[in-house]
């Protein structure tokens, strides 16, 4: 079934760019075949510029259809490919194959403390559910303004590193707290509320804060920082944390 | 409608619904936060204070003994000051293994379980070094006067 490659690759010599085999050793799961999931280990020829997605889509076009993975843009905006690659969570489509040691079998499974629904799918709507809950949305009272609502620099550069979300719950899913049962709000709901709490031109931050005020809000947070270091578009995650924790403490006394 | 449920309870089990449990709002766990800075803080004056008194000063720690206790329960000040190390470091302690047993236990009954059992564990030592910070008594009749505080007349 597999080693077909080998016969194919070695014609389209791509330029100056060095080629190498590359073993993705991938978390497999079908629910129809076996309620076990397994390591299934795929080897297969990749260029220096290639990334994980490059290789998982090589593995499907070529080599084995059924293996099952979530992509859209692929360029790392949509947030659909996020993966725990090598022990660590980072989008598919973000990470060269050069930068994770491709002389070792690398790892590729589904994000953590979602249930995975088939392969490296797992189901979002956990995430999503805790999503909605903060209230994802602009709230203001009293009429509509005739123009639009003003906003200086200064005020927009308090929540500008929480625009950057992507949702590919990279974060959420690396958080020690929500693998234990999952109900704890986790750090995407979080940044996602700040982007709202600190913006100037929004009149629910009480409420959201009055959400997350809960016994699974941001007070379950333990700092450990792995949302920061998931986080493919760099979003200071834990510290957004702080500072919403820092609102309700400003706001109790 | 029946073929349609029917369906639904089928697929239940490998993929059944996400549920967040129902709100659990309030401030407890804010003023829970804030309690476990502020009591490490204190804590922190109080623990080195202590080791201060007990061990470096004068004969440091070769001056301990029952004498050195009584004659310093005998003090107001440290009853005050030992009673309060007590309650913010069991108070501290037991939010901390409260919190550490809410992030691992999964399961409820095992939450409860482990929860109850640091309850106990509380109010027996909380209870118990109270008692003694209060009914301590620096001058037991019958007792050698040469181990005893230097206030200890009989």
């Amino acid at each position: 079934m597999t080693a077909t490659l080998e016969a194919a690759a070695p014609t389209p010599a791509a330029g100056e760019i060095p080629s190498f085999t590359v073993t993705l050793r991938i978390r497999r799961f079908n629910p129809e075949v076996s309620e076990e999931a397994t390591w299934q280990d795929f080897t297969v020829e990749a260029h220096g510029t290639d990334r994980i997605l490059d290789a998982l889509h090589k593995i499907k076009w070529d080599e084995d259809g059924s293996l099952t993975f979530r992509r859209s843009c692929a360029h790392g905006v949509c947030g659909s490919d996020a993966m725990r690659i090598n022990g660590r969570n980072r989008l598919a489509c973000k990470t060269l194959l050069k930068d994770v040691n491709p002389e070792k079998p690398i790892t590729v499974e589904p994000i953590k403390g979602l249930p995975v629904v088939k392969d490296l799918v797992v189901d979002m709507e956990p995430f999503f559910a805790s999503y909605r809950e903060i209230m994802p949305f602009l709230i203001t009272s009293g009429n509509e303004p005739s123009k639009e609502r003003y906003q200086s620099p200064e005020d927009r550069a308090k929540f500008d590193d929480t625009t950057k979300c992507i949702l590919c719950a990279a974060c959420t899913s690396s958080c020690p707290v929500f693998w234990t049962d999952g109900q704890y709000f986790g750090p995407a709901a979080i940044v996602n509320a700040h982007r709202f709490i600190f913006d100037s031109r929004d009149e629910g931050g009480s409420q959201r804060l009055e959400i997350l005020n809960d016994k699974e809000g941001v007070w379950r947070c333990r700092t450990t920082f792995n949302c920061t270091e998931a986080c493919p578009r760099g979003i200071e995650v834990t510290k957004a944390i702080q500072e919403v924790k820092r609102a309700m403490i400003t706001r109790a006394f | 409608m029946a073929h349609g449920t029917a369906a639904v309870a089928k697929l239940d089990s490998p993929r059944s619904p996400y549920v967040r449990r129902k709100t659990t709002r309030g401030n407890y766990e804010l003023y829970s936060w804030v309690f476990m800075r502020a009591s490490g803080v204190v804590l922190i004056v109080l623990i080195f204070g202590h080791l201060f008194v007990n061990l470096m000063v004068g004969d440091g720690v070769h001056a301990i003994d029952f004498g050195f206790v009584g004659g310093k329960w005998a003090n107001p000040l440290w009853q005050v000051w030992d009673l309060l190390m007590l309650w913010l470091a069991m108070i501290h302690g037991t939010n901390g293994v409260r919190t550490i047993i809410n992030d691992y236990a999964t399961r409820d009954l095992t939450r409860g379980i482990l929860k109850g059992l640091l309850l106990l564990a509380f109010a027996v030592v909380v209870v118990l070094g109270t008692l003694v910070i209060f009914t301590f008594d620096p001058c037991p009749p019958d007792a050698p006067a040469e181990l005893l505080a230097s206030f200890c007349t009989a």
